[in-house]
Parts: C-alpha cells; sequence; structure tokens
C-alpha cells in the first residue's frame, strides 16, 4: 500500500518533533515526478548548490522505474557521508548503517532475504577509503547487490578533505599543499576485484548514466557504477570550478567516452580526461549461485 | 560436548539462521560448528572480511527477518564496538558472543581472561543500557545461547554471550531438550499497514517498537543517527535525542526484574558472600567448600546476567553479611559494581587476576577468611 502524498503530511503534523523540515510544501514547490518514491517530508535536502547528488539520485530512481523492480523488494543501504543520505530520502526500504560498513550491511540483507534487490548508494570516501576492505571483498565474492559510488574526490560532509581518490596535487582541506598520495581508481579497484558489471559516468551525461545504472540493476552478481560528480564546496572551488555548472563545463571538455576500456587506464589525474563508458560486463555465478552449486554437489553425495 | 559447540548448537535450536563471523581464538570452534550445521538446517554461513563486517552482516541479516549472531574473542569485540552501537540506536534483535581471553591487545590467545566485562557494558560510544550474560558451563553456554535470543527479540537490543576460554574450550555433558521443550521469543511485529505504521512508535504501555522488516512493503527507513518516530534523523537539537536514549535504557533498566537472573547458594546462613560470574564461580567451589569445614558460613549470588546489574540484589545481600568476596580474572571490574551496590554496609575483597589461568584457589580461600575476619598468613 502506497502512501499518498497528502496522508503523509498528515502523518508529519501528527509529530511534534521536526515539524520545520514541512516547511516546504507541494504547492510551494509543485509535484516533481520522482515525489512517489522519495520521502518528500524529509525535503529539502542537505545537499549545497550545484552538488551533483540530485542528478546521481534521479538518474537511480528513473532507472529503478526502467528496471520494473518490485520497489517493495528493493532495499538501499548508505553509509555516512552527504551521499550516504540518499538512503534517508528514497521511500523504499532503506538503511542508513555506520560510516564504510553500507556492504557488509547489505551483505547481510541480501543473504538474509535473496528476494531483495539490494542497492549500496554511498560515496567514495565511505566505500573505498574507510570502506576499501569490504568493497573489494564484496566483489571479489561476486555478492549479489548494485553498488553506487558517486566519487567528489572528497570527503564533502566534513569540509572538503583529501581521501583514497583525491588526485595527486589536489587541494583539499588537509591537502593544502596539494595532495601527493597515489590515488585509488574506483572502477579499476572493482574490476580488479572481480566484479561482473563496471561503469563510469559523470553526473552531466544523465542519460547514460541512468542507462547503466537500469543494466547494473538487472544483471545478477556484484556491480559497480561509478559516478564523478560537483562538489563546489569542497573540491569546485579549490580547482577553478566556482559553481557546479564549471564543473559540469569542465566534464564536458574532459570526459572522454570508451566503452570496453581496460579499467587500469581509466585513472582520473588532475586536469586529465575523464575515461567513461561500460567497462565491465562480464558473467559470473554470484556467491548464492556458487553456494547452491556447492551444496547440490554435497546432497547429491559427491565429494566436498 | 565442548563449550563453543554447545553454544553453536544453543544459537541453532534458538531459531539462529544466520552466522557471521571471523576466525579468532578462543571462539573459532563456534564459527567452524555453525559453517557445518547452518547449511544443514537452510541457513547461511558467511566468513567475513573482519569482524566490523561481520557485525554489520548480522544486523542487515536480522533487519532481513533472520535471527543473527556472531561469536568472537577481545580483539574482534574491539573491533565490533561502533556497530553494537549501531545495533543498540536502531534496535536490532541479535546476539554477539565473546569467548574471553587474556588481553589487553592480542594477550593471550589460548588462555582464559575476564578482561572485558566493563567493555560490554560502555564499550560503544554514547549513552545505553545492555543485555549480557556470563555461563559457567557447556551446558549453560548452550542455555543461555538460546536466552540470548529470547532477551535480544523480546527488547530489540543486541544480547552480549560474555563466556571465557576456559567454558568456552572445557568438554562436558550437554544435555539438548527435545524442540517442543524450548521456548522461543519473537520480536513484536507491526499490527497497522504500511500507511500507518512509524517504524519506532512505541505503543502505550510498552517499551519496544514493533519491527517491520526488509521487503514486506513498509518502506522504513533506519539510521544511526539520533531519530524521532519515524525513525527520521532529527539532529538538529535535543528533542528527539531525550525520548530516544531515555527509552534504550529505560526498556532495559525498567525490565531488570524480568531480565535478571541470579543464582543464590548457602546464602540462607552466611557471614561472608562470594560474588562471581562464569568460569570464576566455579574456581570458587572448592575454597568455599573448604571455608564450610573450618566454620565460616559462606555462600554464593552467581552472575549469571551481569548486565544490567542487580543492584537491589547486591545491596540487599551486603546488608546481610560480614563480607563479600569477588573473584574474577581481571584486575577488579566487577568488584567496583559490587561496591557500589554494598555503599559501603560491609567490606568488599576484590581477588583480582589478569588472565592466562583461571585463580590459584587458595587465594580465594584466603579472601574468605579474611572477610570472616580470620587471621591470613601473607
Amino acid at each position: 500500500m502506497a502512501i499518498t502524498m497528502r496522508d503523509s503530511y498528515r502523518l508529519d503534523k501528527s509529530l511534534e518533533i521536526h515539524h520545520e523540515a514541512e516547511g516546504l510544501k507541494e504547492d510551494v514547490h509543485g509535484r516533481h515526478p520522482m515525489d512517489d518514491m522519495l520521502r518528500t517530508e524529509r525535503l529539502p535536502h542537505i545537499w549545497c548548490p550545484g552538488c551533483g547528488l540530485g542528478t546521481a539520485l534521479t538518474c537511480f530512481l528513473s532507472a529503478l522505474c526502467r528496471a520494473e523492480l518490485d520497489l517493495d523488494k528493493v532495499v538501499v543501504v548508505s553509509g555516512i557521508g552527504c551521499t550516504g543520505r540518499v538512503a534517508g530520502y528514497v521511500r523504499l526500504d532503506s538503511f542508513h548503517t555506520t560510516h564504510g560498513r553500507a556492504i557488509p550491511f547489505a551483505t547481510g540483507l541480501k543473504l538474509g532475504n535473496p528476494e531483495l534487490k539490494v542497492v549500496v548508494f554511498s560515496g567514495d570516501g565511505d566505500l573505498v577509503t574507510i570502506g576499501g576492505n569490504h568493497f573489494i571483498h564484496a566483489a571479489r565474492r561476486n555478492m549479489d547487490m548494485t553498488v553506487i559510488c558517486v566519487n567528489n574526490f572528497n570527503y564533502g560532509m566534513t569540509g572538503g578533505q583529501a581521501g583514497a581518490t583525491t588526485p595527486i596535487g589536489g587541494i583539499t582541506s588537509t591537502s593544502p599543499y596539494g595532495n601527493y598520495e597515489y590515488p585509488f581508481n574506483v572502477s579499476a579497484l572493482a574490476a580488479a576485484s572481480g566484479a561482473v558489471y563496471v561503469a563510469r559516468w559523470t553526473v552531466l551525461h544523465a542519460r547514460r548514466l541512468e542507462r547503466s545504472i537500469t543494466e547494473a540493476l538487472l544483471k545478477p552478481g556484484f556491480t559497480l557504477v561509478e559516478i564523478i560528480s560537483p562538489c563546489p564546496t569542497g573540491w569546485g572551488r579549490q580547482h577553478k570550478q566556482r559553481e557546479g555548472l564549471d564543473t559540469l563545463r569542465y566534464y564536458h571538455e574532459h570526459g572522454v567516452i570508451r566503452h570496453g576500456a581496460d579499467p587500469r587506464e581509466t585513472d582520473i589525474g588532475l586536469g586529465g580526461v575523464i575515461v567513461e563508458g561500460k567497462f565491465v560486463d562480464i558473467e559470473k555465478p554470484t556467491f548464492l549461485e556458487q553456494r547452491e552449486r556447492r551444496l547440490e554437489q554435497i546432497r547429491s553425495g559427491g565429494k566436498a | 560436548m565442548q563449550g563453543d559447540v554447545a553454544c553453536a548448537e544453543g544459537a541453532i535450536c534458538a531459531g539462529c539462521r544466520f552466522f557471521a563471523g571471523y576466525p579468532i581464538t578462543p571462539a573459532t570452534e563456534v564459527a567452524q560448528r555453525m559453517s557445518e550445521r547452518l547449511p544443514l538446517v537452510d541457513g547461511i554461513y558467511i566468513q567475513m572480511e573482519d569482524e566490523i563486517a561481520s557485525m554489520n552482516a548480522v544486523l542487515g541479516a536480522s533487519w532481513a527477518g533472520m535471527k543473527a549472531m556472531t561469536a568472537t574473542s577481545g580483539p574482534g569485540f574491539s573491533l565490533m564496538m561502533e556497530n553494537i552501537g549501531l545495533g543498540v540506536m536502531t534496535e536490532t534483535p541479535c546476539v554477539v558472543v565473546n569467548v574471553q581471553r587474556g588481553g589487553p591487545s592480542t594477550g593471550l590467545p589460548t588462555l582464559v581472561g575476564q578482561g572485558d566485562m566493563m567493555q560490554a557494558r560502555w564499550g560503544s560510544h554514547g549513552d545505553y543500557s545492555i543485555i549480557a550474560l556470563c555461563p559457567s558451563s557447556p551446558q549453560e553456554l548452550f542455555d543461555l545461547t538460546i536466552h540470548a535470543f529470547n532477551l535480544s527479540e523480546i527488547y530489540r537490543v543486541p544480547v552480549l554471550v560474555m563466556t571465557d576460554a576456559e567454558v568456552g574450550h572445557m568438554t562436558e555433558r550437554v544435555v539438548i531438550p527435545p524442540p517442543e521443550e524450548i521456548e522461543l521469543a519473537v520480536r513484536p511485529r507491526p499490527k497497522v499497514p504500511p500507511g500507518e505504521y512509524k517504524a519506532y512508535a512505541v505503543p502505550p504501555g510498552e517499551w519496544v517498537p514493533p519491527m517491520a522488516i526488509a521487503g514486506e512493503g513498509y518502506r522504513i527507513h533506519m539510521t544511526g543517527l539520533t531519530h524521532d518516530e519515524r525513525g527520521y534523523p532529527a539532529t538538529t537539537d535535543d528533542r528527539a535525542q531525550w525520548p530516544l536514549v531515555q527509552r534504550l535504557v529505560d526498556k532495559i533498566e525498567k525490565n531488570k526484574e524480568r531480565i535478571i537472573r541470579l543464582e543464590m547458594s548457602q546464602l540462607d546462613d552466611a557471614e561472608v558472600a562470594v560474588v562471581a560470574y562464569g568460569i570464576s564461580a566455579r574456581t570458587a567451589a572448592w575454597p568455599m567448600q573448604q571455608a564450610r569445614q573450618e566454620g565460616i558460613r559462606v555462600g554464593m549470588l552467581r552472575l549469571i546476567t551481569v548486565w544490567p546489574f542487580p543492584d537491589e540484589q547486591i545491596h540487599d545481600l551486603a546488608g546481610r553479611v560480614r563480607g563479600i568476596v569477588v573473584p574474577e580474572i581481571n584486575m577488579g571490574q566487577i568488584v567496583r559494581e559490587v561496591q557500589r551496590c554494598a555503599a559501603g554496609q560491609t567490606p568488599v575483597y576484590s581477588v583480582p587476576h589478569p588472565g592466562g589461568d583461571i585463580h590459584d584457589p587458595q587465594q580465594v580461600l584466603d579472601a574468605i577468611r579474611r572477610a570472616a575476619g580470620r587471621k591470613v598468613k601473607e
């Protein structure tokens, strides 16, 4: 049973707390086609003007519609950070876990109920820095989940610090003289760890991004979509991109679509090209399929 | 049956069908047994990449509707702490077994300790209450693992089974009752349709909100942030923080009478009481026997539930005896609680041990003698 807009407002009014969040009403901002899939009573969101997360979220919701999944069975799991707040805005079963731990939590959900379509939606700092170990191991197991990693090359929520994805030379609030650590390439890391589907798009390429998320959602196994996304507050203003639009212009100038590119040749450097496209799309039994096969052999009298 | 194995069997009997863990001495046998048993009962065993992942997978599985468990020892317990807190905050039923070994740090992997008792109570950041049980034998490890699942389902809280390397690695007779004799509890479930359901709204007169799980159409939201009745973040002031944290504490503390299990022996005429738990309660058996032969009327209050702490019972006891002896395999943790509850009514004697072995019974006997006012050779 779906909650209608009107009902959800009424629900909110019965609560004493959080009434300030109700300031923005349908009659003020009008109806958005995605409203049914959002917890509109939680709007406005926390994201800065010019942030790419709105586009990333819209592409995800469009992809969910396009994939025609049973939304009661779709679960979104996030970690901590700006992207981590996605779980709080989608009107789906959604889990906002601890920093870096969305993937193991999602693993428990999926194994606890294999009928669920499990989506991990989180940021680069969450997924491949503090949560890097879980990321590579879930990919190694080919755990059945779609991971959407929004990469803005810095820790946005805490004020623009350097992380494991910050390119060499990147200026952040904790790399004021320029970052000198080698960064991770998120897509290459996933591919090297065993992901069966890897694609990367900037939020400028919204239609292609939506298509890739749809493909990822429909593909069994560990699928990754890396979304390169503007962070005007934490990243852009230090890199001659004062507004989100400047970053989109940068993507337009530096983005190169190269389907099937060797993920090892898609590193993102400061001022260099951003290779986009679908890098990996292979067939491989998932964790649960592997498990079932093995146990089936034992049940039918085979040797371990 | 070995204690660790009994623990795994207890979990299976309790309906546990999900185990995520990481090998660690002396808890590994729990995982080994689960890896063998769970596939046979349509359950899931997964060895995660570390204990942080294990704890999170357990929480995720619980939200998928499973009864879920992990087992570890000191170093792994430390790694689990942050997400035990997530379990507390989001009110996720699950069981965490800690087969305690000597610490700190890597300490004594194969040897006994009881040094994690305060960590069990306070280990995750922020303020909350929790339930921790202490078995003294493989049979009790079996029984209390079932009990732990029941408590976790009833109170929607991670329940800690704080056993130790001695009990975990001890082999003794374990009786597994027929399934119909095992009482099992299930978490409170929503009675209203999705449109009317608020994930953290507590029915009047109750302490625990009904729990919808993923995939049922309730479209729940769960967060480790301070949240309101809908489960939505409410982090701009303390308006949601007060009722939430208060309830997380109250649902345990106000139900102490229902939760706490103690075992009293020979206390009716006692002038000295031993307060002990886990293997240390068994170490005290011989010294108590000796002391009785010497004419010292000594009895025991054994803590089966260590958290929440039985304040009133210890307070009453302290009013009736001339001394309390607390042997434990740490440098004095639960003894502080006993002192607090005794509130100066009677002296409390700590018998500390840093871990690596059980107490020399002579030390416990000397403490009993001292508590009885007898002279003890130094």
